[in-house]
């Protein structure tokens, strides 16, 4: 952005087309097995590499609207998973149609809410063919923003009397506000709306986009295009907010808050505007952690849930959009995949057992080699810096070769860092998002292919 | 010093109706700032004590004392980092900032004119509501935004006076707005002679420089009256000398009026057109440079007491 | 009459079994400045310990060993995690943290293999007893007594030895502390091993009246007991023990309260509750000190 407008709008255009491309691949991707069945197994539709980029899709969103916080804003805010569950269930509780209400809700006789967003665009577009498709693609979309204003509404609520606390103490708050909000949703007298301790089901989900031919078997699939379309939305708008004024009146705050006050910029103002925005995307990420799971239940939303996502973002670097992305795809695909192998014990043809495997194993790896990134690399990934389309393009074979080199998620980090810090240091692009999701899916195909090596 | 100097200040100096005490004002000139019986006083400890004080606008006054005498938290009190005890600050004529003691403040208070403010409309704006107002200032130990460039340090404080919301701002329908920011940050930065080095971190730049970007920086945000806060410390002679050039420049071509702190006191004697003298809170002594500098008080006191703490950090 | 006694008196002994987790968070922040997230899974290691341990060893034996590994552990944490992290901001060593008590939990799914575990039978304070006609276990009357006992001996530790004067001084000013030639790390490595031995002695008295220990057992408490600690003034030993009891015996009273309102469900969330109205309205808590910004 240090670069005037011209150039900054063609910048746009090529960010704008590679979200475009990325987009078209993840659909080609996941229905190369509709059109050639013969792929390998990795690419069959139940291969965890469409687990891994659908969750890391929802995730990294999340990771994004934390970094904006903790990292671009400089509050150590502990609240998203609290962020998140009212995005969760303000999605569920709009969207399960009318006619599953009763079943799901059987322990109250039924939801406060008789109908559903659903339902009632259907009523409007019709209940079948081409309509019910168009009611369902507007009310799930409805419900995704209203999921997002019901967040940063409270987040207003809250921030009120927390955002005047410094760092830690903000942190504890912000936990505690979490904490709070697990509780009432699960009350048994609010049962009616939320359907107390138990989960909420039945709405429409990523596979619920799959178009589906009369005998319902499945021409073109679109559940991990959805996510992934949806966040890239999400993250393109927060990067052009991290790009704005009002972005660098939200860094010179993480800097120094008495010199931002002291040029007219407005404490409370600046860091409500960021944490309400924070949740409103933390809200759609909830919600979308919904359709993932495929139901809402406050039980998973807890504490842990915020410190996996702050050690994503620690892990890509904090103040980096493009580091909380691709941590995010390499945290999920470490943890639904790549090591899994690690939680069941293998015995090798000699007879010989390997030591120490088995279930739990992975996650205690995992989190030695987050402490490790945290002690020794507490740059993370990326540091503060970000990847630019240009040095994509210009350095990406470079980075391409760097990480298809390395094996392993350990050093495919060391040497994606490696291979941008000789990238334009401090570059800022409006599409760091998307070009970050480019490259992750280099990684993420490489491995892949290096899988179906194997 | 006068209890009864300033109710209306407008049309009527302080040295007018104090027969000891002269102002810097002369004759009907407006005032940019005036502080009247301002008292900051933390748990026990009085720092700022009574002060009352005018800056006529257009003019260079400076506020002098010896280490710890309370100058920064005077200026503090002025940007709104601190909220006074008691007293009152009006800043073009207008009050800008009004307390007295309340709640437990009232009940250890030991400064003086305790009732004259009570009851009356308590006004405690924060500081960037004064700096919207068109006061800026700058920091003993600089604070830039380290993580900023030059260019962005200087082009962050513009935007408070950016015409724009949040929502214009995502949605980038205020291309023309940021063009313009863009533009003058530029001619800013040109005109203070930090165009080669817009590009460099903002605390990679040697000291000199830093202190002239803060400036810039404060400058950034149009204001009326700028604050320096010891803008010469640690600089060596040259630079200091350049300094003085610079503030005069910056003054006759914004129009500023420019009320700084400072220990050098060849800059004070150089540039000020009046001088107060503080010491352990309190008013000791003011007057245009000649008048201060063979004042016996101001001569004890200051230069006095600074060699004593000299010599204290010396052992 | 009886049902209020056993509320009161279940309540004291959770509020005793807070105070000694809280300690070690009041210590480490008035020194550190840090929130030791991982204070609380340290809790819950010295509890997974106390069950291994009590298998193969008598338990006289055994609660000794449960205390010293812990203080080990804690020590280690320190060393390991905090120490070169040392002149790093504030927010990079409370993400350590995090990592380590991350970690933690990990490594106790793998090693129970994620099954609730049962706490050992301890003779003695199993046992129950007779108050007031309200049948209790003896664990139950004695924390009280035992934590009141353990913060005399550690308030005249820090008020009466070198070590004690050291922390004190530490924690009014670091940077001064080190200048003056404290050894800073030695002063650190104390609190936190004072901090572990109360955890390990909490753990013992709070799992004994548990049913279970779970890999997440111990960041429940571990957040009441640092809420404690931000209650009583962070840095305030006696501030942080009051703030314990009173979020105890709060606790069992909601948790007491008839099924019908059905507000058990927020005995957790009562204590948050609780942190933010102290936080918003004396931040300081009940016997800190106010600290100001130098600008």
């Amino acid at each position: 952005m240090k670069q005037s407008n011209t150039t900054g709008i063609s910048r746009k255009l090529s960010a704008m087309i590679s979200i475009g491309v990325l987009l078209l691949l993840v659909i080609l991707l996941e229905n190369l097995s509709t059109f050639f069945p013969g792929v390998p197994q990795v690419l069959q539709p139940t291969s965890p590499l469409f687990t891994v980029l659908k969750k890391g899709a929802v995730y990294s969103l999340v990771a994004v609207t934390m970094n904006l916080l903790n990292g671009f804003t400089g509050l150590f805010s502990l609240g998203q998973a609290g962020f998140m569950l009212l995005g969760a269930y303000t999605y569920a509780i709009l969207t399960v149609p009318a006619a599953m209400k009763e079943q799901v809700y059987y322990l109250f006789g039924g939801c406060a809410f008789e109908s559903s967003l659903v339902d009632l665009f259907g009523a409007v577009f019709g209940t079948s063919g081409p309509g019910r498709a168009v009611a369902m693609i507007l009310g799930v979309i409805l419900a995704l923003i209203l999921a997002g204003c019901v967040a940063g509404f409270f987040a207003f609520l809250i921030g009120l009397p927390v955002l005047r606390l410094k760092s830690d103490y903000l942190a504890i708050a912000t936990l505690g506000f979490a904490e709070i909000l697990r509780a009432i949703f699960q009350w048994q007298k609010l049962g009616p709306v939320t359907n107390g301790a138990n989960m909420i089901k039945g709405f429409p989900t990523f596979s619920s986009f799959n178009i589906t031919d009369g005998s319902g078997r499945v021409i073109l699939r679109l559940s991990t295009f959805i996510p992934f379309l949806v966040s890239s939305i999400c993250i393109l708008l927060i990067v052009l907010l991290i790009n704005s004024s009002y972005g660098r009146a939200f860094k010179s705050i993480r800097d120094d808050e008495i010199a931002s006050e002291a040029m007219g910029i407005s404490l409370s103002k600046h860091k409500m505007i960021s944490f309400v925005i924070s949740s409103f995307f933390a809200g759609i990420g909830g919600g979308l952690f919904a359709m993932y799971v495929a139901n809402a239940q406050a039980k998973a939303f807890t504490s842990t849930m915020t410190y996996e996502i702050l050690l994503i973002v620690v892990v890509g670097g904090i103040g980096s959009v493009s580091g909380s992305v691709i941590a995010t795809f390499l945290y999920v695909a470490c943890s639904e995949w790549w090591l899994r192998f690690l939680d069941s014990e293998i015995v090798l043809k000699s007879g010989f057992k390997v030591p120490l495997l088995r279930n739990g194993f992975r996650m205690v790896v995992f989190s030695i080699v987050i402490m490790v990134i945290v002690l020794f690399f507490s740059q993370g990934i990326m540091g503060d810096r970000e990847i630019n389309i240009g040095a994509l393009f210009s350095g990406g074979s470079r980075r391409k070769k760097a990480a298809a080199a390395a094996g392993s998620a350990g050093t495919v980090d060391i040497s994606v860092s490696a291979a941008d810090k000789t990238a334009p240091a401090k570059e800022i692009s409006a599409g760091e998002g998307g070009s970050a999701d480019e490259n992750l899916k280099e990684t993420v195909n490489d491995a892949a292919q290096d899988e179906v090596k194997k | 010093m006068s209890t009864d100097s300033v109710i209306n200040t407008q049309n009527q100096t302080a040295g007018a109706a104090d027969p000891g005490s002269h102002g810097p004002s002369r004759g009907n000139e407006p005032l940019a700032l005036h502080l009247e019986n301002v008292t900051m006083q933390f748990g026990g400890v009085v720092s700022v004590n009574n002060l009352s004080l005018d800056v006529p606008q257009g003019k260079i006054i400076a506020l002098i004392g010896p280490n710890g005498a309370g100058k920064t938290t005077a200026f503090n009190c002025i940007t709104g980092v601190y909220q006074p005890t008691n007293g009152l600050i009006e800043f073009m004529g207008q009050p800008m900032v009004r307390t007295y003691p309340r709640g437990k403040d009232a009940k250890i208070y030991k400064g003086q004119n305790r009732e004259k403010y009570a009851g009356q409309h308590v006004l405690t704006p924060t500081p960037d509501q004064i700096t919207q107002l068109g006061i800026a200032r700058t920091f003993q130990n600089i604070r830039l935004w380290k993580s900023m460039t030059v260019f962005e340090n200087v082009l962050t404080a513009k935007h408070m006076r950016a015409k724009q919301n949040v929502f214009s701002a995502i949605l980038r329908m205020n291309l023309a707005e940021e063009k313009r920011m863009r533009e003058e940050t530029m001619d800013l930065l040109r005109e203070q002679g930090l165009e080669t080095v817009k590009d460099e971190l903002a605390t990679s730049l040697p000291y000199g420089l830093q202190r002239r970007l803060e400036i810039a920086r404060a400058l950034a945000t149009n204001p009326k009256l700028l604050l320096l806060d010891e803008p010469a410390a640690g600089m060596n002679p040259q630079e200091t000398l350049e300094l003085a050039d610079f503030v005069q420049e910056i003054r006759e071509k914004y129009g500023l009026t420019v009320f700084l702190i400072e220990h050098h006191m060849d800059l004070v004697m150089n540039i000020s057109d009046y001088i107060y003298v503080i010491d352990f809170g309190s008013e000791i002594a003011q007057g245009v440079p000649e008048t201060v500098q063979s004042d016996r008080r101001v001569i004890e006191a200051y230069l006095g007491i600074s060699e004593d703490q000299e010599d204290k950090s010396n052992t | 009459m009886e049902y209020v006694i056993s509320v009161l008196l279940s309540g004291i002994s959770v509020g005793g079994q807070y105070a000694l987790i809280a300690i070690g968070y009041t210590l480490v922040y008035g020194i550190l400045r840090l929130i030791n997230f991982a204070h609380g899974d340290v809790f819950m290691v010295a509890g997974l310990m106390g069950i291994y341990f009590t298998a193969v060893l008598p338990i006289t034996l055994s609660i000794p060993l449960v205390i010293l590994v812990t203080v080990a552990l804690g020590f280690a944490i320190e060393r390991v995690a905090y120490k070169p992290l040392r002149d790093a901001p504030r927010m990079s060593v409370m993400i350590s943290a995090i990592g380590v008590s991350y970690l933690l939990q990990n490594s106790a799914t793998y090693v129970t293999g994620g099954q609730p575990m049962t706490y050992p039978k301890i003779p003695f304070l199993s046992n129950t007893i007779n108050v007031a006609g309200t049948q209790t276990k003896w664990v139950v009357i004695l924390t009280p007594f035992l934590v009141l006992a353990l913060v005399f001996v550690l308030t005249q530790l820090i008020d009466r030895t070198k070590i004690g004067m050291a922390m004190r001084a530490v924690s009014k000013d670091f940077e001064t502390s080190r200048l003056m030639g404290i050894k800073i790390n030695s002063v650190i490595s104390t609190t936190f091993i004072i901090g572990s031995a109360l955890a390990a002695v909490g753990s013992v008295l709070f799992f004994t009246n548990y049913p279970a220990i779970t890999p997440m057992a111990g960041a429940m408490p571990g957040l009441k007991a640092f809420v404690a600690a931000v209650f009583g003034g962070i840095g305030s030993i006696p501030g942080a023990v009051i703030g314990a009891f009173l979020i105890g015996i709060c606790e069992t009273i909601i948790k007491g309260l008839p099924s019908a309102w059905d507000v058990s469900v927020f005995s957790d969330a009562f204590t948050f509750a609780l942190l933010i109205i102290i936080l918003i309205f004396k931040p300081q808590g009940l016997f800190g000190e106010a600290a100001t910004d130098k600008v």
